[in-house]
């Protein structure tokens, strides 16, 4: 194939590893004694769960809807009871605990009454993108993003072009390999589909050269199922890590994905094969996502191979079906050896996004080495797939200097772990870098969580002087009615005055007329002194009533 | 003549510029001082009095006029980093008399004990608690700051300061452990890991 393929800075070529899980075709492990099912398993807002313990539910009956826009739907894996809806411990590298569903499989295996739709092309795109919403699909990549609203894109980018990603670079993973040489046909006409809601320009599926089995049955499903050959199937040089989706872009079509940006930004849109293949479950045969290929390796299993694993199956159960050498086991790793994280419990269920469960002995994986100090070698600049420059990210991470590693573009690090790979020095750069962004996602959370209390303290203040402002009306106005009041008494007790004062006026006049009568005026004068004397003492009162 | 003309000059300029700068005074005039907004705005805003000054605010203009930066436990070491970065003063470690930095707590009433004084309430700087008089209080855990506020004013104790749990959600990865110093290459044996010749004995 005469096709131009650009490349990305830096990448690694790690041991593969993946030929332990291939030799065997994959294989449907027996049904668990009991599923596990996370309301959180992806990217948003966890599901919202339908179903009550006691319950009965039927294998693709949906128990959990999607609890806003970016969240999934989730559906039985098979029929059985519901036993419990409690916490139990999830895959996550913290290993704590979420809210499961959790249910006890009858056996019969009874599948809840669904069709399909025989013919996609003569559907609607929104009546598909909501059959992939209602059918809970996630991208089974890694991220586990709601994959409808991926296929969704803003009104105002138009999508040219959508990319399949087979590349599958991460060491001992086969899981997409595995599927695309048994089901090649599912994931073509999968791509289909999405491209029939896409209307992309062009589809290419981008693989690395190391998978010339799946390459072979793609090519054949190709000739079956595409008669327009509209779709290009694009053989990569195998470096790690080539399946980024930026990386991807990068080799397929030269463009990068801008700072802090999406594909979609640049016309592009990005699935994965096993995602493909769910689509065409979901729209053909009308089955939710209840099942997925998950590769089990490791030195500590006998049997490594790719199951078809309903989602919620405990790890330990299915550990078990491959044979695994207890005594061996020294580290489980949930995804692959670069990228993945260690399980701190066996019992965690597969989860939507699994794609690995790696059971590595001792001398397969050891713990690493102590760190040692930074020799500025450099080496970890050369190997960088995003072009960053991992030793300053490192030493201002290190000294919390997080403005600096921002502006030094820390979040646009994929977390790959080609720096820690390569650093002769064993620092853990990948770990200092997801805390130093942890830490930075928390003070961000904490801005505007204190901007809230903020804005409710000024507006309780606000109420408080409010309430205040209020009280001193009502006691002006109680006052000023007060005031009212007792200028009225006031009023009617100087009326009572005066009149007095006419009796009294009247009194001494004829006091005053008897007097003279009795020929002494002298004595009158004296007499009529204290009249003035009891005026003031009743004012003074009446001030005081106030 | 040429001196009286330079003077002339000097004269006019010296009008044509105080009149800019007069009118940019009224036009362009700051009620407050903005480095103030600045530092009320990496405050925690728990208003929580742990400074000594009754809030937030009231300790950011403090601040603003020469006073410690280490003296606001709930914003920690990184808020004493941002203030030390913003006002570029040196960074100083906390305060022990103001208090010490605590993992994040929420306030819970036992409802059960609650008597419905409505103390707590008038006590709670971010309304945050829920209730009315002989009425069960409760508090709105997603709006409580955690500041302790609420606590002393309760007559009968039944105010519990609960740390935060984490869960997946907000969980993040720790810092790696720091490296042992003085490490020499037969030290390179991963930690905690028994050497060989132990692990035959055994």
């Amino acid at each position: 194939m005469n096709r131009k393929l650009w490349d990305f800075h830096g990448g690694i070529h790690p041991p593969e590893n993946k030929a332990q899980s291939t030799r065997e075709p994959i294989v449907r492990p027996p049904l668990p004694s009991r599923l596990v099912l996370p309301l959180q398993q992806h990217i948003g807002q966890s599901s919202q769960c339908l179903v009550k313990a006691g319950q009965k539910v039927l294998k693709g009956q949906l128990i959990a809807a999607p609890d806003g826009y970016v969240s999934l739907a989730m559906h039985a894996p098979t029929s059985g009871t519901v036993i419990d809806i409690t916490s139990a411990p999830v895959p996550h590298p913290s290993g704590l605990t979420d809210r499961c569903i959790i249910i006890e499989p009858d056996g019969l295996d009874k599948w809840v009454p669904h069709s399909g739709i025989s013919d996609y092309t003569r559907a609607e795109p929104e009546r598909l993108l909501q059959i992939i919403r209602e059918s809970g699909i996630a991208g089974l990549g890694g991220a586990g993003f709601p994959t409808s609203v991926k296929l969704n894109p803003s009104e105002e980018v138009t999508i040219r072009t959508l990319i399949i990603n087979a590349v599958e670079c991460e060491p001992y993973i086969t899981a997409d390999d595995m599927l695309m040489r048994e089901h090649a046909s599912e994931v073509i006409q999968g791509i289909m589909i999405i491209a029939h809601i896409l209307k992309p320009e062009s589809i290419q599926i981008g693989i690395e050269d190391n998978k010339s089995e799946a390459i072979e049955s793609l090519k054949n499903a190709i000739a079956t199922h595409d008669r327009e050959q509209s779709i290009e199937l694009v053989v990569i040089p195998t470096k790690y890590p080539s399946g980024g989706e930026k990386q991807l872009i990068q080799v397929l079509t030269g463009c990068e994905v801008p700072n802090g940006g999406i594909p979609a930004d640049i016309g592009i849109v990005c699935q994965n094969v096993g995602t493909a293949a769910a689509v065409y479950r979901a729209i053909i045969k009308g089955e939710p996502l209840i099942y997925r290929v998950t590769t089990f390796t490791g030195e500590a299993l006998g049997q490594p191979r790719n199951l078809e694993v309903l989602i919620g199956t405990p790890v330990n159960e299915l550990l078990e079906f491959c044979d695994l050498n207890d005594s061996e086991l020294n580290r489980l790793i949930m995804g692959g050896p670069m990228m993945g994280f260690s399980l701190l419990s066996d019992s965690v269920p597969v989860i939507k996004t699994t794609n690995c469960i790696l059971a590595s002995t001792e001398a397969e994986i050891p713990l690493p080495p102590p760190e040692q100090a930074c020799i500025r070698c450099g080496m970890c600049e050369t190997v960088c797939p995003a072009s960053l420059l991992p030793q300053q990210l490192y030493w201002h991470a290190k000294s919390k200097d997080y403005d600096k590693a921002i502006n030094h573009n820390l979040l646009d690090c994929i977390e790959c772990g080609a720096c820690t790979y390569v650093c002769p020095s064993n620092i853990p750069l990948v770990q200092y870098y997801r805390h130093a962004k942890g830490e930075i996602r928390m003070l961000e959370h904490e801005h505007t969580r204190s901007d809230h209390s903020r804005q409710r303290f000024e507006m309780r203040i606000k109420r408080l002087e409010q309430e205040a402002a209020a009280r001193e009306e009502k006691k002006k106005a109680r006052q000023q009615a007060a005031a009212k009041a007792s200028a009225a008494r006031n009023k009617a007790s100087n009326n009572q005055g005066a009149k007095a004062a006419v009796i009294q006026a009247a009194l001494e006049r004829t006091r005053a007329k008897k007097t003279r009568l009795a020929t002494d005026s002298k004595s009158s004068v004296n007499r009529a002194e204290p009249e003035p004397e009891t005026k003031t003492v009743t004012g003074s009162d009446n001030r005081e009533n106030t | 003549m040429s001196i009286l003309s330079a003077i002339l000059i000097l004269l006019a300029l010296a009008l044509v510029f105080g009149t800019i700068l007069g009118f940019a005074a009224i036009r362009f005039k700051v009620e407050e001082d903005p480095i103030v907004d600045q530092i009320d705005n990496l405050m925690p805003q728990t208003q929580c009095g742990q400074c000594g000054y009754p809030g937030c605010r009231p300790y950011s203009e403090a601040i603003a006029n020469g006073d410690a930066i280490n003296k606001c436990p709930p914003g920690g070491e990184a808020t004493i980093h941002a203030l030390a970065d913003l006002l570029g003063r040196e960074f100083i470690p906390l305060d022990s008399e103001s208090g010490e930095e605590t993992p994040k707590t929420v306030a819970y009433i036992r409802e059960d004990e609650c008597i419905g004084c409505t103390k707590c309430i008038q006590a709670c700087p971010v309304d945050a608690i829920l209730g009315a008089a002989k009425q069960m209080h409760t508090v709105i855990i997603d709006e409580c700051t955690g500041c302790d506020l609420c606590v002393e004013p309760c007559p009968v104790d039944c105010i519990d300061m609960l740390p935060v749990e984490v869960t997946a959600k907000d969980w993040y990865w720790e810092a790696p452990e720091l490296p042992r110093v003085g490490i020499i290459a037969t030290d390179r044996n991963p930690a905690g890991k028994p050497s060989a010749s132990e692990g035959r004995a055994a």
